[in-house]
């Protein structure tokens, strides 16, 4: 039996889009089509090559360039269409066909086709493209001989017809949907790419809702509606601006002009304190949570952090309001591995209460009555080294004496993934963000055993056969019939892992704050989306 | 004189070859991995591997090196690790602003070093000789990045006479270019005070003064001229000094050039993009200590007659 | 002695020494005059949305944005400028000798590889190359001070070498030679004591710069190591509050300016007492 979902067209999927979130587009009114607006940020965009590109400022620009089999639904982690119509999987999970909506067409006029899709994944993972992307699709029959560089095609992606494309799995994925929906899995047409001479970074081609229209190096870049985009209706502002090199400050006295519609980088701390209580802000300020969770790794294979009890006590040490206010409540504190937005999140469990006395106690029963001394290393970017300054303090309180080292963010990534050298390492600056809405995505790189190698992510080196297993009978379970059940699963492994084996110090989960100018209307949602940041597909200017 | 020049051009370019050499070893012994950086976190070591065959980073350090000298000599800066493109363009790409910065820079350390040096030598040993000289040594002595966020604080926030950052416009070149000029106008004004005196204290100038020239006439003929050419020259040594300061300047006003590309690329340890920048720092050091060598004759007539 | 009557009979001069003595002194004793412990994150040092506070009786110049009192930060961060300023600069002093010394005594081969290697130096971006370096090791007082006596010493070096070749030209040096001295001899007895006038000038000069160095590092994040502090990363550490809490950068900015000016002061002073002929010059 092979179960067919999704039957829809991109139009109808539509539809239900809109009919999912009436009550927020309620709220600030219909869209409406027309205007162009500005966009700020202080980095220049690196490239809108989608197999590249993993900056969350190019992440959106390059989700609204391009498009992909499937998609989310704009404000929600909750999959749907886009370039396939529809999509079916055999019974045991290993094989999935996708039907490509006809007529759809890149911006240099070709249809696209099965092949292009073939050619966009493979292109992700060879590594001659050196993209950051390659590991997600590792499920794919023929990926592995491919990074091996032993071939420069993978069997795993067939092409049946100009319109249906298989894929066929080394073995079942339940998150394979997700990965074909991040910008990675963007197609993207072949001709292009050889003709741009390994520049498509530069000169991109998609099929997506906007196009290039000018890009002045560390200056400007300038999107316009794409008149031939396949989903009808969209998107709804004419075009729209980025401006790099704008200090955030700047971006906000400008935004408050009107000369600015929106200010990327966010809100600066001080100006975020006296934004929120000014009325002449309301309406401005979009403060959302994302997917992402602050936190230390405590490596298991360093004495005595090798002592569960030891990071037991390391978690009760931590004041983490006092952190929070430090960086002026713009985050949440964190009770797990998982943030709150994310499927299996468990909100009964509330984690390792602040408790110095009792972390003082399981120091002793670990016999280290007389606390030890440990290094933490951290971004050397603010605020990062001053929330580790904090963190520092609250160790120094029961006894614990860390020392810092604040590094450039590649020295950090490689003192986390050297097997015995860093003892702790304070997440936040690193890119933490969650790829996709699963909860795998929180294991498989940063807590399962094949990530605790060298280069790889699992800074805590944790690596526990029994939860490997429990992860990989989660992952078996067929979605989206038990896709309940699953969460479930996951929300346990969690939180017996932090429960048991305490491997993390989740200290908070951050908020992310944009400022909008009051002529854009749209949710919070699309201005925030949780996989795509800024969904400039669907905001619009109120008329 | 040609021969003196074309040895010197040899010598930049041994210079040169040097300089490659020498910041390929530093970046090359340097911790962090690029390879790592580049895979993701989605990456197993395979793909890890596979990069860095891809990068070349898997071949001994000499063959890396040479193979990067093979592409110099043939305009080849190679690719940035993180922008996925040719290096060369980028940085001629930003070159234009940071150009314009060291131009307006060098206007304002040349206005005020010389207007306040020629005041001080026309009224020295006085009160406002005494003034100009201790805020020569302020100038000398100002943190960059104070300055910048001084200047940011008093004339962009508070009284908004000039944008915070940004770039394009006239009035967005003023705060970093007096930032950049301020510390060299300290040093400057020094110099053309001193070289003023000396010039005042000659006998034409003298007989000048006896034949009843004013005051202003004969700083303007006779003095001034023979203060301008060491300032010249001086500048062509400065050039140093400017790509440092460039670095921090473009960083706190968020200007679109070459000191930004470069402080972006450290901290990604986007080691080609180093590399290039470097170079193209020095190269403009090496012309510009070649300037100040052609234009030295001319200012000291006992180096001619060498 | 008679270099201290010297300089304290020029009013400039004596305003740079005194205003060194005060940060020494601060330096020193900063255990005994600040109220709090410079890495003492305090409760009542933050506001209620976590903002720094002003200074006030409590505060004598506020605090920074972990709630840490900045007066005894200033006073704990001018151990650490005022060593790292001591320490590389002292270095380059000695780099700088040994290899203008060289170069200038021995000339030959080694003399012009020496002049070359410190002409390559000369055409290295210095800051460029600090930054690099400082980001990309692992940073410690001791790298900090090491990265940047690596991009100082060039000019002593050139200053000596040109001074060391003036000198081996002069007849009391050829005279010692004739007499059948030996290198080390007249190295050490003839011509080292007349380049201490330019080591001690450069020395005091040299510091200002490497202040300035060290607070330029420590503003971008690569100096010292937190929570130790240094006047540079105080402002690095309050940059994003500039505008709602400007003590917090420009007292630590005029700190750096005062010590470096004052060494500047000096320096420039002691050029004038120990070296007439230099007078005025840049």
């Amino acid at each position: 039996m092979i179960k067919s979902l999704l039957k829809k067209t991109a139009f109808a999927a539509m539809l239900a889009t809109t009919a999912l979130v009436p009550a927020a587009f309620a709220v600030s009114g219909t869209p409406s089509k027309g205007g162009d607006i500005i966009v700020t940020y202080k980095d220049d965009i690196a490239t809108l090559d989608p197999a590249v590109g993993y900056d969350w400022q190019n992440w959106s620009m390059i989700n609204a360039m391009f498009s992909r089999l499937v998609d989310y639904k704009p404000g929600t982690t909750e999959l749907g269409p886009a370039l396939a119509d529809s999509y079916d999987v055999s019974p045991d999970g290993k094989t999935y066909t996708f039907k490509i909506h006809p007529g759809v067409k890149f911006s240099n006029g070709r249809e696209v086709t099965a092949a292009d899709v073939k050619y966009s994944i493979e292109r992700a993972v060879n590594p001659k493209t050196q993209g950051p992307g390659a590991g997600f699709f590792h499920s794919i029959v023929g990926a592995d001989t491919m990074t091996a560089g032993k071939s420069q095609t993978m069997d795993g992606i067939v092409v049946v017809d100009d319109h249906t494309v298989r894929f066929n799995l080394v073995q079942p994925d339940a998150t394979f949907l997700n990965v074909l929906a991040l910008n990675f899995a963007s197609v993207v047409p072949k001709e292009a790419v050889d003709a741009a001479k390994g520049d498509f970074g530069k000169h991109p081609v998609g099929s997506g809702a906007f196009l290039l229209k000018e890009w002045t190096v560390g200056q400007r870049l300038v999107f316009v509606r794409n008149p031939n985009y396949f989903v009808k209706e969209r998107p709804y502002v004419d075009s729209y601006t980025v401006e790099v090199g704008q200090e955030p400050l700047v971006a906000l006295l400008r935004l408050q002009k009107g000369e600015v519609d929106i200010a990327g980088d966010g809100i600066p701390p001080a100006k975020y304190l006296q934004m929120r209580k000014s009325p002449d802000f309301k309406g401005m300020i979009v403060d959302r949570q994302q997917l992402e969770t602050s936190y230390v790794t405590l490596n298991t294979q360093i004495k005595p952090l090798d002592n569960p009890k030891v990071r037991q006590a390391l978690n009760m040490a931590i004041d983490k309001n006092r952190i929070v206010r430090i960086i002026n409540g713009r985050a949440t504190p964190a009770s797990q591995v998982l943030p709150p937005m994310m499927p299996g999140y468990d909100k009964s469990y509330s984690g390792y209460a602040f408790d110095p006395t009792k972390a003082k106690e399981l120091l002793a029963e670990a016999g280290l009555k007389d606390g030890f001394t440990t290094t933490i290393y951290t971004s050397n970017t603010d605020p990062q080294p001053r929330i580790t300054q904090a963190i520092q303090q609250d160790f120094a309180a029961i006894g614990v004496k860390a020392e810092i080292k604040a590094l450039a963010n590649p020295n950090v990534i490689a003192a986390g993934g050297t097997a015995g050298q860093a003892p702790m390492v304070w997440s936040g600056g690193l890119g933490w963000i969650a790829d996709f809405p699963d909860p795998s995505d929180f294991y498989g790189p940063i807590l399962a055993c094949g990530s605790a190698v060298q280069g790889g992510w699992n800074w805590s080196w944790f690596c526990n056969k029994a939860f490997e297993a429990r992860a990989q009978a989660a992952d078996a379970m067929p979605v989206p019939a038990q896709a309940e059940a699953r969460y479930a699963t996951w929300a346990k492994i969690f939180t017996d892992i932090q429960e048991n084996d305490a491997p993390w110090i989740p200290v908070f989960n951050e908020r992310r704050v944009l400022a909008k100018s009051k002529r854009m209307g749209g949710s919070d949602e699309v201005y925030l989306d949780p996989t795509r940041v800024i969904d400039y597909e669907a905001i619009y200017v109120n008329k | 004189m040609v021969l003196f020049l074309a040895r010197r051009v040899g010598q930049a370019a041994l210079i040169l070859l040097g300089v490659a050499a020498i910041t390929f070893v530093l970046l090359y012994c340097l911790p962090a991995d690029p390879a790592v950086l580049i895979a993701g976190r989605s990456a197993n070591p395979q793909i890890v591997a596979a990069i860095r065959h891809e990068l070349g980073l898997d071949q001994p350090l000499i063959l890396q090196f040479l193979h990067y000298l093979y592409g110099l000599l043939h305009g080849d800066f190679g690719r940035s690790y993180t922008e996925k493109t040719e290096v060369l363009p980028l940085i001629l790409a930003r070159l234009p602003a940071t150009l314009i910065l060291m131009a307006a820079g060098i206007f304002v350390e040349v206005v005020l070093g010389l207007t306040f040096g020629v005041v001080a030598a026309v009224l020295r040993d006085g009160p406002i000789d005494r003034v100009i000289m201790m805020l020569s040594f302020v100038g000398v002595s100002s943190p960059q990045f104070v300055v910048a966020l001084l200047l940011l604080y008093v004339f962009a926030a508070t009284l908004g006479w000039f944008p915070m950052s940004g770039f394009g416009t006239p009035a967005n070149v003023v705060l970093p270019a007096v930032t950049l000029g301020v510390l060299g106008a300290g040093w400057y004004a020094r110099m053309v005070r001193s070289a003023m005196i000396e010039v005042l204290r000659q006998d034409y100038v003298r007989t000048a003064h006896a034949k009843g020239l004013r005051v202003s006439r004969v700083v303007m003929r006779h003095a001034l001229p023979n203060a301008i050419l060491p300032i010249i020259a001086m500048i062509g040594i400065d050039i140093g000094q400017f790509m440092g300061g460039v670095v921090v300047v473009e960083a706190v006003y968020g200007w679109p050039g070459i000191g930004q590309l470069a402080w972006q690329a450290i901290q990604q340890v986007d080691v080609p993009i180093i590399m290039g920048v470097t170079l193209v720092s020095a190269l403009a050091i090496v012309i510009g200590n070649l300037a100040a060598d052609f234009i030295a004759p001319f200012v000291d007539p006992r180096i001619r007659a060498q | 002695m008679r270099v201290f009557t010297e300089l304290a009979r020029r009013p400039l001069a004596l305003i740079g020494l005194l205003t060194v003595g005060l940060v020494v002194f601060g330096a020193l004793f900063a255990p005994w005059i600040a109220h709090y412990s410079p890495d003492d994150q305090l409760t009542n040092g933050l506001s209620l949305d976590g903002a720094p506070l002003p200074p006030s009786r409590a505060f004598l110049l506020g605090t920074d944005t972990l709630g840490r009192d900045l007066f005894a930060r200033l006073l704990f961060g001018a151990r650490t400028s005022l060593t790292i300023g001591l320490v590389a600069n002292g270095t380059s002093v000695v780099i700088g000798l040994v290899v203008g010394l060289l170069a200038g005594y021995l000339r030959g081969w080694i003399g012009s590889l020496l002049m070359r290697f410190t002409d390559l130096m000369m055409a290295f971006p210095a800051l460029l190359l600090a930054i690099a370096l400082a980001a990309l090791l692992k940073p410690s007082l001791w790298i900090v001070a090491l990265v940047i006596a690596l991009v100082n010493w060039v000019q002593v070096a050139r200053i000596v070498y040109t001074e060391t070749r003036g000198l081996v030209e002069r007849d009391f040096i050829l005279a010692e030679r004739s007499l059948g001295a030996g290198n080390f001899r007249i190295i050490v007895f003839h011509i080292l004591p007349h380049l201490l006038p330019t080591a001690i000038v450069w020395g005091t000069l040299g510091i200002a710069t490497t202040v300035l160095l060290e607070a330029t590092l420590s503003f971008l994040g690569i100096g010292v190591q937190p929570p130790q502090p240094s006047w540079g990363n105080i402002i690095f550490e309050s940059q994003s509050y500039f505008q709602d809490a400007p003590w917090l950068v420009f007292i630590p900015g005029a700190v750096i300016l005062a010590t470096a000016l004052s060494f500047n002061l000096i320096g420039d002073a002691l050029r004038d007492i120990l070296d007439p002929t230099q007078r005025g010059r840049g």
